[in-house]
């Protein structure tokens, strides 16, 4: 599904990504874990086309197809969506608008139809009550005011209204308590399915044992640094990041 | 108050203000105007006016005149006001007196309306409020691009009173909209808000509110959006006397620069002569949050689309101010309009 070669890019002239290499099958879920300053929100950011964020070398398609080519909402069209680290505040523009554009624009750039006011409310209240959001809070502007966990919630909300196909969870636990981390695990899981794929990048391993991965990589000094499979992830949290270190 | 329709009406350029004078030096006449054009000549308009709709009744003032809104004691009414400019290279000017007896409560629709080119349209208002009536102004403005248009108001309010206004500017080659308030506190409060959203062109947004008395309260918002090569100005005083106690006053100016060529010059001003107030103002001027802007892509809200979005979530506060429904409707129709032209 989503295939990185000898990936390439800098931030303000910095080389972050040092020629970076992984590939996720659909249906499978990935772990990216490593110290700070890794790059691995730098890959997220390279990955759905933020500006400043420049690629020098490498490929990355999604399904065969460039998906550095596109625009930031192209690839979002395409699939790919980013739950954000530290989720946007939007004052003035209530979450349901905010969402039901975003659905509508994807439609439109894929060539589908708009989805019906009805249709959409009745989806949101289904999602939101799986979520355990306050429908209320939904009619408030988007994240403003809103505690970090209301925030993550928030993104998984809008994870489970638009449908992507690939996934990208930036640090989705900081910011949890454990109530809240189980809710939000349990939206993400049940995404998971055989057409989709997951990028899980984490610092900690605490939210691997609520996402279990099928695969973990360790992300040091731009590049992959080691791969292996859930146990990776024990062996990091009980002997840190240290052997990895540049 | 300077004058733009006595230097008009003299034919003395002189008297027109300058870049010396402090309250115009962001909107300079006397460099734009070299000679006094010819009197414009009766015309007659067609069609509907941008708040035909929502009103109990219309008036009509094409190329200037003269009118009077009086409303009895306890008289409430929603009454449109448009003044149209049909004219080519000529000038003419407005007289409007509203006078509202005690009690009395009246929503004022007012567009300034151009159709034509060249022309110097000049407006002078004369609003007295009594004892706790109410007025909500709303005055949208849709002046041709090349043209001058300056409209002054000068308010009085009785004690009790509440004058509520929201300017909606879009700009002319020079346009001003200017509103001096005498505030006598006692239980009056005035609200006086804008927003104006500009492509090209210049507008101006001047306001002096003088408390007299004790107990007023003001509240001040505007708002503005200025893409191209436009120019928005905002001046906005806040005169508090001696002996104006407990005085409540707050003014707030925000302006997004959404190109490299445009501009913004602001000048908020609290001139405070009495104890015991509470009296703030905020001024920002800065571009759209660009972290946002990436947000809304990456949800797949293409970017002309999301800094739309961004520029009316904005500019939406100064419009949820606005009691009227229909006006304020309106203001959000005209709002979405002028913004999908900036984006």
């Amino acid at each position: 599904m989503l295939e990185i070669t000898n990936l390439h890019a800098t931030v303000g002239g910095t080389e972050i990504l040092k020629g970076l290499t992984l590939s996720v099958p659909a249906g499978e879920v990935h772990a990216i874990m490593g110290p700070n300053g890794a790059g691995k929100s730098t890959l997220s950011y390279v990955l759905t086309g933020r500006e400043g964020y420049e690629v020098t070398e490498g490929t990355v398609t999604l399904d065969s197809e460039d998906l550095l080519a596109l625009e930031p909402n192209q690839r979002a069209a395409k699939g790919v969506f980013l739950s954000f680290q530290y989720p946007i505040e939007i004052p003035g523009v209530p979450g349901l608008t905010f969402i039901r554009t975003a659905l509508n624009a994807q439609h439109k750039a894929r060539g589908e139809d708009e989805v019906s006011a009805p249709a959409f409310l009745k989806r949101a209240r289904e999602v939101a009550a799986s979520l355990k959001i306050d429908f209320e809070m939904l009619k408030r502007s988007l994240n403003a005011g809103f505690s970090g966990g209301e925030k993550k919630r928030m993104e998984i909300f809008q994870m489970a209204m638009l449908e992507p196909r690939f996934l990208i969870l930036d640090e989705t636990d900081s910011g949890l308590d454990i109530d809240a981390l189980k809710i939000v695990s349990e939206g993400v899981n049940a995404m998971r399915s055989p057409e989709r794929a997951m990028l899980v990048i984490t610092h900690y391993q605490r939210l691997l044992d609520y996402i279990k991965p099928d695969r973990v990589h360790v992300l040091a000094d731009g590049r992959i640094a080691a791969s292996g499979g859930p146990e990776l992830a024990h062996q990091l949290e009980a002997e840190g990041y240290d052997k990895y270190a540049a | 108050m300077i004058s733009l329709s006595r230097a008009l009406e003299t034919g003395d350029l002189s008297l027109l203000p300058s870049r010396r004078d402090e309250d115009w030096r962001w909107s300079d006449l006397r460099g734009l105007i070299r000679s006094v054009p010819p009197q414009s000549q009766d015309a007659s308009a067609h069609g509907d006016g941008p708040f035909t709709a929502v009103c109990d009744e219309s008036m009509l003032i094409i190329n200037g005149g003269s009118a009077r809104i009086h409303l009895a004691e306890g008289e409430s009414k929603t009454i449109a006001l448009r003044l149209v400019s049909r004219a080519v290279g000529t000038q003419h000017h407005a007289q409007v007196l509203i006078d509202l007896a005690d009690g009395a409560q009246l929503t004022l629709l007012e567009s300034h309306e151009g159709d034509g080119s060249g022309y110097i349209s000049t407006t002078d208002l004369d609003i007295r409020l009594g004892a706790g009536s109410g007025l909500e102004r709303i005055v949208l403005t849709a002046e041709a691009a090349d043209v001058i248009a300056v409209s002054q108001a000068a308010v009085r309010l009785a004690p009790n009173a509440r004058y509520r206004q929201t300017t909606l500017a879009a700009g002319a080659k020079r346009e001003r909209n200017e509103t001096q308030v005498v505030h006598p506190g006692q239980g009056a409060s005035v609200r006086l808000d804008g927003a104006y959203l500009l492509g090209q062109g210049h507008t101006d947004l001047t306001s002096v509110v003088t408390h007299t008395g004790e107990g007023g309260t003001t509240s001040q918002l505007t708002k503005g959006a200025v893409a191209g090569q436009g120019r928005g100005v905002f001046q906005g005083r806040i005169v508090v006397e001696r002996g104006a106690d407990q005085t409540d006053a707050k003014m707030g100016h925000h302006a997004l620069i959404l190109d490299d060529r445009a501009e913004v010059d602001a000048k908020p001003e609290l001139l405070i002569f009495a104890d015991d107030v509470a009296c703030a103002h905020g001024n920002t001027v800065g571009q759209l949050d660009e972290t946002a802007i990436f947000y809304a892509r990456q949800r797949g809200i293409p970017l002309s689309e999301a800094r739309a979005m961004l520029t009316e979530a904005f500019v939406g506060e100064v419009i949820d101010r606005i009691e009227h429904e229909g006006a304020r409707d309106v203001a959000r129709a005209w709002a979405m309009e002028k913004l999908r032209g900036l984006a």
